[in-house]
Parts: C-alpha cells; structure tokens; sequence
C-alpha cells in the first residue's frame, strides 16, 4: 500500500521544498515515489497543496478524497480546507499561526485562526492531531523560514510518514538545504517533542 | 539506466537531450516553461539554447536549424501555439529533415492560463502527428520516440502534455550518457523545390500528407503507448493522459472491471487499434480533459466499420465538459459506468474558510504604478487595458486596475479600439516588459501609424516575472549565460515614433502621480515606463513598522491592499515576515505612521 500525504498552505510558506524532502528520502529507501503540486499563478498568495504518494502500487500523483493517511497544513484554514482528502482516522499536524488573505483583512473579516485549530480539535475523523504553536517555533528557532521543517519534523517524529524515519528526513535535509542552514533546520525538525 | 526523481517536465528535457537535441527554442509560459530552462542546466555546450522573443520565432528558429539537419525542440504553452501556428501552419506542407518536435503543454482547469483549447484538436486541424504522454516516465521515452517518428516521416510533430504530466513529480528510468543519440547535423543544402512554399508545392504535398497520415495511423496501431488492457467485461473506457492514470487508480480497486483503451497519439488516431477494441465491447465511456477528442474518433469508426457500440462521453455528458478530470471526477465517472453507488467523503459543518485569490505579492512595484495611475486618474472617464503577466493581478480589489484582458500585447491596440468609439476616454493600456518585446511594439506602431490618443503604460520590472525570472530582449543576457546587447524599451518606442516617453521609479508616489496627470493629458500616443525591478529578484529592505500614531484609518489597506499589511487584534499590523520595505504605504498613510523606525 502507499503511504498519501498531503502538504498544504499559503504560497511562499515553502510546501514544495518540505514534499522534496519527503520523496527525497523516499527514493533512498528505494520507494517509488509520486508528487504533484501548484506552480505558477496560482502560488501568489494562494491556496497552495503538494500531493506526495509513496509506494509501488500508485498510478497517479494525485490524491482521491478520504486517501490521505496524513495532512500537514502550514495554515490552520488551508489545513481544514483540505480535510476530504484525510482517510477515516488519519493524522493531521497544523501550524495554528493563520495568514489573513488580503480580501479578509479588506471586508474587516474576524478570521483569526483559533476556529479552525478548535474545529479540528472537534473533528472526529481525525485520529492524531498535532497542533503547533508556531509563534514559540519561530521565537526559539528565530526564523519563520524554517516552519516547513518544524511540521515535518513533527511529522517524522510521529513516526507518520510510513517507512521513512525521523532520521531518514535529517539525511535528506543535509542533502537538499545549504550547509550553513542545517543547524537552524536540525533544531526545528526536533523542535515538536513527540 | 538509473533512476532520478524528476519533475515531468524535466523528464521531458531530458528525453530531448537523450534524443541528441542540438537546438532548443521557445517562450515561457506555464506550464511549460521549466523544459527549456532543464536543458539549460543541463547543457555541456553542445545545445544551441534559447529564450526567443516568442512562440512565432523560436518556431522558426527552429524550423531552420532542422532544415539544417538538426534535430530541435520548441516549447511553449497552449496559446503560445496560437502565436506560432502562422509558421507551424505552412511547415507542416514544407516539411523538415532533422527530427523537430514542438513541445506543447495544455492546461486543463485552466489553471494559469486564457483558454482551454486542445492541442490534440490542434493536431488533427493542422495535420501534425500527435503524442501524449500519461506520466513522467511515459513522457522521457516518449519524447524519444517523438523524435524518431519525426525524422523518419519528415514531419515537425507535437507533443502535449498536461499540466498534470509536466508538474508532477516521480521516480523516472533514465538512460546513461553514454546510451545518448548523437545527431551531427548536415548544414543546409539549396533546394528551392523543397524549401520554398508556393500553390504548386503546397497542392502537391497535401495529397502526400493525407496519405502519410493514414500510414502513421496504421503504424500507431502497433506503437505500444496505444493499448488495450483487455478484460472479460463488455464494458469499455477508453482515455489519455493523466486521465488514463486516474483511471487505472480507480479500477485498482474494483474486481470487475471494464477493459481500458489508452490513447497515446490521438492523431492520426489508431484505427486498427480502435476497431479491435470496439469489436469486444458493446459500451465505451471515454473519459477525456477539454475536447472529446477520442469520443469523436470512436464514433467515426463505428460509422465508417458499421458498429453497433454506444459511445459515451463528454457529448452524453457522463463526462464534465471543461476543467481537469481530478481523482474524484474519475471515479464519479466510473462508478456511474458500472452502475455503482459513488463513494463520497462529508466534513460537516465546517467553519467559514478565508477566500484567498492570488495577489501582487508584497512590496511588488506594479502595486505602485497602478496607484499611481488610479490616484492621477481620480474623476477621469478612463479604461484600463490589461495583459498578460503578473500584472494582471492589478485587477483585484481594491486596486481594481484592469478592465480587459485578452491575450499577449492585445491591451495597446485595445485602448485604441475603445478610443475610437468614446474619443474623450482617457485610454491607457499596461504591459510588462517582456511582453511588450513579445507583442506590443507592433501594437504601438500601429497607434502611432494611426494617430490614435493613449497612453502606454511599461511596467519594467526588468524580468520575466510571472513564469520565474527569466530573461527576454531588455535584460541583457541570454539562455547561454552570454551577456549581450539589453534592447533599450524608450529607444524602440522613440525609434517607432512616440515622441512623449518618460521613465520614473513608481515607488516615489508623489512624483510617478504629477507624471501620469501631465502625460496623459498630452495629445497623441505617449509611453510611461515605470521602472522598478521585481520584489523577487533582490534581498529586501528592512520591513516597515506601524507606529503609535496610528489612527486606525485603516486607508493603507483600502487603498492599496498589500498582503504585508495584516489586521491583528483589531489593530493595522505589517508582518515583517512578508514587508520588504518598499515604502509605498508610508507614501499613502494620511497620518505618517508606517516608517523603518518603528520596526525589529
């Protein structure tokens, strides 16, 4: 069986270098490995996703609805937005930290993000939910480039990626980022304590 | 052979470099664009690269490199086809030597794009081979063989993947250098009779082409992309693409399953193929993105060969007429088919989610000039002719800057048009820097030639912003990584006859809105060029900060809707995690208090 995960946030909040890590350290396992993702207008601003699909027996690189064994949303109302995807009692690990669209901020909207983490705490469709305190990441971590690796983090920690291992994600960062960023991403992928 | 996790469209490249590719030529466009730059990091030096100025001359660049004998690939996106199908038109009757293959990418959805036209269409209309490949893997040996069937019948062919195709991502098969085709290319040889299109020729070679067309047609039954993967149902689907993959996905999980005809070169189609499928079923649902392409096909060989097999599809509407056909699409599709209750998945009562359209990212120096615009304009009768780029985002609220938008370079010949029928209109059209190099020069010759009144706005951001950074004329380098002449856009407007061109940074508010008041008041055709490079392509400045004397106006975020300007606790905020200080909302608060001072 494949493992599905979906990635999911805001464009420029760094889902698709998160996915590559992912598929990175898949493919040193020697797993098949499928992704697709949004690029082009869409990523200004936007809903952005990543559908990442690890296994031998996948045809396509997307996910159907209620496949998803895991979703990680980098903003609580993306996260929500794509709970169809989530198969019964899969796991979901969300930043609580919302991006306000401009649209919102212009109609005075009240969208502050404490409804959808209270939501998803509600939801019981969901069997592990892991919600991260953002703000703390960013302060101790001191840069909020670095979120994409404190979710994941939370994510291999959890042991929710399937055959790939905590560690299996710490080799492919070092592989993937410049070496003067693998400090700072090494303290946020164990940033979550599980 | 090894295998590299690819992006399709770097699969794509790679086949072409595998092919021996000696000439690459094209125009971004998404979802194309990341062919050509793939070949660029990839090429050793002995690839001809280039990013031409577009569709229509990177076509006939590379009609003349395969003239040459050399095997050559275009890229371009859907509607860069419509640009270069002046060209591509007559090559198909002039025909070629070396292997060209022009690279196509649709966009079902659209997702980023004006239409959803269909290259397949194209195909059949223009009389051009067609191949379309149904993932990264088929994509790399296919473009291989795209190549091959090209040399062998003299034909440019075209190649058309999906944005599904070209974005996605998964582990490929690749060959090793050493198992590369080498092309040496002849050079050109004279040989008016063949190189020089005229009535005779033409009439002469459309007979041949018709005939070619029913042998490739008769070749492709046999070509193994195009299958039947038979089953004991009398049931059939018959599909493409990224369909054909999610196709496969749901029947996985069904145990009777219908037996599947997968279309690989939708024109010529493979008849013989065809028939033999449609022999063992009584039922066909095909399940296709844009145009029913296959459903057409099918429906005429049943006419033609008498057979009494219902053909269903996009013209029965089992199959949704426009978008992408998505996992659950499929599935839906299928189901029905078979007469299955469609499993669905409910997430009650969820809460209201935030709408979020894409936006001019923060700091971005369109934002200016169109408020620059929009404030020296204030009370004015006035259209603003958009285009395309990232600048068709000035269209959202609350800048609200583009009232059409058509195609690339229409908007200056559309202030003209919409002057002519209102002259006390003020008109102005809006084109970024590339895409007044691609197609709007000769859009300004033409209001200059006739006299027409407007004003032509350039956003010169100094790149290729929409698709990515790359370079175009006005940049100064080239794909090869040359550093070369930057073609200077006052000069092309002064040399074309625009008396009245003024250049101004629009991040200095004050003075980009007395240039536009006093320009557009000018008689006749007169340029700004608003100057200012994409946010992007610099290290930003030290964010802004909303200091205590802050009135709570809210004004900033009503006049120029920056994603940088955020409300938090009811108050204005700017997070300085988005800021790259351009300044412009401290040039707009009525009250001074957005400065550097106040921030980290």
């Amino acid at each position: 069986m494949s493992t599905n995960i979906v990635l999911c946030g805001v464009g420029g909040q760094g889902t698709v270098l998160a996915s590559k890590l992912v598929a990175s350290a898949a493919m040193s396992k020697g797993f098949e490995v499928r992704s697709a993702e949004t690029i082009g207008m869409a990523q200004k601003g936007g809903s952005v996703m990543s559908h990442l699909r690890v296994g031998d027996d996948a045809f396509s690189p997307m996910i159907g609805s209620g496949e998803a064994d895991l979703i990680i949303g980098f903003e609580p109302s993306e996260t929500v937005r794509m709970l169809p995807f989530l198969k019964k009692g899969g796991a979901v690990i969300t930043s609580d930290r919302p991006i306000m669209p401009v649209t919102a901020a212009l109609k005075g909207s009240s969208y502050c993000g404490s409804e959808m983490t209270e939501y998803l705490r509600s939801f019981s469709g969901i069997g592990k939910l892991v919600v991260v305190d953002t703000e703390s990441a960013v302060r101790e971590i001191g840069s909020s480039k670095a979120m994409n690796m404190v979710l994941l983090g939370a994510a291999s920690r959890s042991g929710l990626l399937g055959d790939i291992t905590h560690e299996d994600i710490i080799e492919a960062m070092k592989r993937k980022v410049k070496p003067q960023f693998v400090e700072m991403n090494i303290k946020a992928l164990e940033f979550v304590n599980i | 052979m090894h295998k590299e996790f690819l992006m399709g469209n770097e699969a794509i490249a790679m086949g072409a470099v595998a092919a021996g590719v000696n000439l690459v030529s094209g125009y971004p466009g998404t979802p194309s664009t990341e062919v050509l730059e793939t070949i660029a990091r990839l090429n050793d030096g002995s690839i001809y690269v280039e990013w031409s100025v577009n569709e229509k001359a990177g076509l006939e660049v590379a009609a003349g490199a395969s003239y040459s004998g050399a095997r050559t690939m275009v890229t371009m996106k859907q509607v860069g086809l419509n640009v270069a199908s002046d060209p591509l038109m007559s090559l198909e009757y002039v025909g070629i030597k070396g292997g060209m293959v022009v690279m196509v990418a649709d966009d079902p959805g659209p997702i980023s794009s004006q239409t959803e036209q269909d290259t397949r269409t194209f195909a059949s209309y223009s009389k051009l081979p067609c191949f379309d490949p149904s993932s990264a893997q088929e994509a790399y040996e296919m473009m291989i063989e795209a190549f091959e069937y090209s040399e062998k019948y003299g034909t440019p062919v075209l190649f058309r993947p999906t944005t599904r195709v070209c974005h996605a991502y998964a582990s490929v098969s690749v060959r090793e250098e050493s198992e590369y085709y080498v092309n040496i290319p002849t050079g050109f040889f004279k040989d008016p009779s063949r190189w020089v299109i005229f009535p005779k020729l033409s009439n002469a070679n459309h007979a041949k082409i018709e005939l070619r067309n029913r042998e490739l047609s008769s070749e492709f039954s046999s070509y193994a992309r195009n299958s039947i993967i038979p089953s004991s149902s009398r049931l059939g689907i018959a599909t493409h693409g990224i369909s054909f993959a999610n196709t496969m996905e749901t029947l996985s999980s069904l145990s009777d399953r219908p037996s599947v005809l997968k279309i690989a070169t939708p024109f010529p189609f493979p008849e013989k193929l065809a028939l033999e499928f449609l022999s063992s079923v009584d039922e066909v649902l095909c399940i296709e993105e844009l145009d029913p392409v296959i459903e057409r096909a099918l429906i005429a060989v049943c006419g033609k060969y008498g057979l009494s097999v219902k053909i269903r599809g996009k013209m029965t509407d089992d199959v949704k007429l426009s978008g992408e056909n998505l996992r659950d699409d499929v599935t839906s599709y299928i189901y029905k088919f078979l007469g299955l209750e469609v499993p669905s998945v409910s997430v009650p009562d969820t809460p209201e989610l935030p709408v979020r359209p894409p936006v001019l990212c923060a700091g971005c120096p369109h934002r200016a000039s169109f408020y620059a615009v929009k404030h020296a304009m204030k009370g004015r009768e006035t259209i603003f002719a958009g285009d395309i780029g990232c600048y068709t985002l000035g269209n959202a609220m609350p800048l609200d800057m583009v009232d059409t938008c058509l195609c690339m370079g229409a908007g200056v010949n559309i202030a003209q048009g919409v002057g002519r029928i209102k002259p006390d209109t003020k008109c102005f059209a809006f084109v970024g820097d590339s895409t007044f190099f691609a197609s709007a020069i000769t859009g300004a010759v033409n209001a200059v030639y006739n006299q027409a009144d407007m004003t032509l706005i350039v956003l010169d951001n100094s790149t290729t912003a929409m698709t990515g950074h790359q370079p175009h004329p006005g940049t100064g380098k080239t794909m090869m990584g040359e550093i070369t002449q930057a073609i200077d856009i006052e000069a092309v407007l002064r040399g074309v006859g625009v008396t009245v061109v003024e250049r101004v940074n629009p991040l200095e508010l004050e003075k980009a809105v007395e240039t536009v008041k006093r320009v557009a008041d000018l008689p006749g055709v007169k340029a700004i060029l608003f100057e200012s490079p994409c946010a992007m392509l610099f290290k930003p400045e030290k964010p802004l900060a909303v200091t205590d004397s802050c009135v709570d106006c809210r004004m900033c975020i009503k006049e120029i809707g920056c994603p940088g300007l955020i409300v938090s606790d009811n108050k204005v905020k700017i997070d300085p995690s988005l800021c790259n200080g351009c300044g412009l909302c401290s040039q707009v608060c009525p009250v001074g208090a957005i400065s550097k001072e106040g921030s980290l």
